[in-house]
């Protein structure tokens, strides 16, 4: 039987954004990194129509994490310490292409570090590495607004992705990303129509739209990754579709959403295979999953899942 | 939604004027306003008064272009206005030649006139073509359909995608004797005629045509808006600066699913 040709197109295209400021453009980063820019769904249309290549950043956080699994302890103990350090490892032994900084540390429930104490770790990362960075907030607002301002300030001028800001939480931050030039993380709870709101408040204050990544929530497999996979689907189809307000390339956090599940991290549990393995493939599936669905920053934890993904990624993208 | 803002047309006094002694201020402020205000494409119509129309449209074209990128619909029955227009067209930006009937008893040619000016404009030229032959504008839905299936039929032959074909069904005032049976022709029309091919060609209607000479305009204009791309309009030439009446196709298109909703669903446009 012949096959059918199915040759969807599409009318719009997701933004093309280039993260990081190299020395002539009044940064110090010494390479970027350039996402977005599709015109079709993952493996649709010609291969001019594909983005660019989606690519990984790795977690480092301000602090040492206490309740990480021993896979990924074992990964990161001599450098966990060390933010700059361990963005070091991350860039130099696994290839990570971006570093986000997870400032945890600063949460009030955990180690309720101050704005200085933030600053002194972008400055430190930033000294250490030379690709762009994604500073990524505790979660909580009110302390976010007091040090995620000063945090954009100590890396003014390197055009780094900054989040998050929600619909009862953007003013300061946008307004701030703005003034330093950075780009903006918009983040929605598995929800299309917030995702859409966020962007049409950040873009009323006068943010561009072509300077912010979406960031839906994610879900890692066997936690909702089919609601994350739908929405992230969602998202492309109406970018594609000519909606400017969803226009926006898009970020998945899975390396903290993947070994939160059981199945990564339970020791006894003699019939799943060894607990070696089962963290890092649980971390891989997840990201190849959302990769297909389009999304164009992954965030990762592990070494190994990192090469795998590396891997599927110059498979399919080249 | 393909909204295609009507402003710039010789038909209005201020154009009128502003096209005999070549101001330029009023046509591009006039641009200007109906790309914020969210038009896809901006009509150039040089009407029937400018005395030697190929310079006039060639002139506005370049005018248009000196202050915005977004791209032109040249809107002339004659083709050699619309062959004017294209040389000074920026074709990268995408054109749509506006309009042709299937035919003219003066002119049984002219479809294919303006198809082959379209092919050569390049993958983003497309056309509008009316649901109207050399025995004029049909009044019932059944010749309007098949009016439509031989522009497209005879699209495809050429291998032009039916994409960038627009089908505009041709609405005529309400208020005239007799018409008010035809906007709901219209609707029944856009419902068969989006059948014809897969993918669809576009839907598009002269929409400010419905309410000529009737009082309440805006109102007669944006309710049937609404109604007709609830069957499948995906295009309007319309009067963009008209606030409510944008409000009432985003709301449209919000219902019908087509954009998705967030709490300030009206500012899509803008």
């Amino acid at each position: 039987m012949p096959l059918p040709e199915i040759t969807d197109s599409f009318t719009g295209s997701v933004n093309r954004i280039t993260l990081g400021a190299t020395k002539e453009n009044g940064g110090t980063r010494t390479n970027t990194v350039t996402i977005g820019g599709a015109r079709n769904v993952v493996y649709g249309g010609s291969f001019e129509d594909a983005s660019e290549k989606p690519v990984i950043a790795m977690d480092v956080l301000d602090t040492r994490p206490r309740d990480w699994p021993d896979a990924l302890v074992q990964a990161y103990d001599d450098v966990m310490d060390s933010p700059g350090d361990w963005a070091k490892k991350c860039v130099e032994e696994f290839g990570a292409e971006l570093i986000c900084i997870k400032f945890d540390g600063i949460h009030p429930d955990k180690d309720d570090k101050d704005a200085d104490h933030a600053v002194k770790v972008t400055e430190e990362v930033l000294k250490s590495v030379g690709v762009p960075l994604i500073l990524w907030g505790s979660r909580n607002d009110e302390k976010d607004n007091q040090v995620m301002p000063k945090v954009s300030g100590a890396a003014k001028g390197e055009k780094c992705l900054i989040g998050t800001i929600s619909e009862i939480n953007y003013k300061s931050l946008t307004a701030i990303a703005m003034a330093d030039g950075h780009y903006l993380i918009s983040e929605a709870p598995i929800d299309i129509n917030i995702a859409k709101q966020v962007n049409i408040l950040a873009s009323d204050m006068g943010f561009p739209l072509e300077r912010i990544v979406t960031f839906q929530a994610t879900g890692a497999l066997g936690y909702g990754i089919e609601y994350a996979y739908s929405i992230q689907e969602r998202q492309r189809l109406a970018a594609l579709t000519g909606d400017k307000m969803m226009a926006m390339p898009a970020i998945c956090d899975v390396g903290y959403e993947s070994w939160r599940a059981k199945e990564a991290k339970l020791e006894d549990a003699p019939g799943w295979g060894s607990i070696a393995d089962r963290g890092p493939m649980w971390e891989a599936t997840t990201a190849v999953c959302l990769l297909q669905a389009g999304v164009d920053i992954i965030r990762m934890r592990h070494p190994r899942s990192v090469a795998v993904v590396k891997n599927f990624i110059n498979k399919v993208w080249s | 939604m393909i909204l295609i803002g009507e402003r710039i047309n010789g038909m209005f006094t201020n154009v009128k004027e502003a096209i005999a002694d070549r101001n330029k201020q009023v046509i591009q402020e006039l641009a200007q306003k109906q790309t914020e205000a969210g038009a896809s494409y901006l009509d150039v119509n040089v009407g029937t008064a400018a005395s030697d129309q190929e310079s006039a449209i060639q002139w506005l074209v370049e005018t248009i272009q000196e202050t915005c990128s977004t791209p032109l619909s040249l809107d002339s029955q004659k083709p050699a206005v619309i062959a004017a227009g294209l040389k000074a067209v920026n074709i990268e930006n995408g054109v749509i030649l506006n309009s042709t009937p299937l035919n003219k008893k003066s002119d049984e040619e002219v479809f294919d006139k303006y198809l082959e000016m379209a092919q050569q404009a390049g993958p983003k030229g497309s056309i509008i073509a009316l649901t109207m032959d050399k025995n004029g504008v049909p009044q019932d839905i059944d010749t309007r359909v098949s009016i439509a299936a031989e522009i497209v039929s005879k699209a495809t032959e050429k291998g032009f995608d039916t994409q960038r074909i627009f089908i505009d069904p041709i609405i005529l005032p309400v208020k005239v004797p007799n018409a008010q049976v035809q906007p709901g022709n219209i609707l029944s029309a856009i419902d068969q005629i989006k059948y014809l091919s897969d993918p669809a060609p576009h839907m598009t209607i002269g929409l400010s045509n419905l309410s000529q000479g009737a009082t309440e305009r805006s109102i007669i204009n944006r309710i049937f808006l609404a109604m007709a791309i609830s069957r499948g309009l995906d295009s309007a030439i319309v009067d963009v600066l008209d606030r409510d009446l944008m409000n009432a196709v985003a709301t449209a298109e919000m219902l019908m699913n087509k954009q998705i909703y967030s709490d300030s669903f009206l500012k899509v446009y803008s």
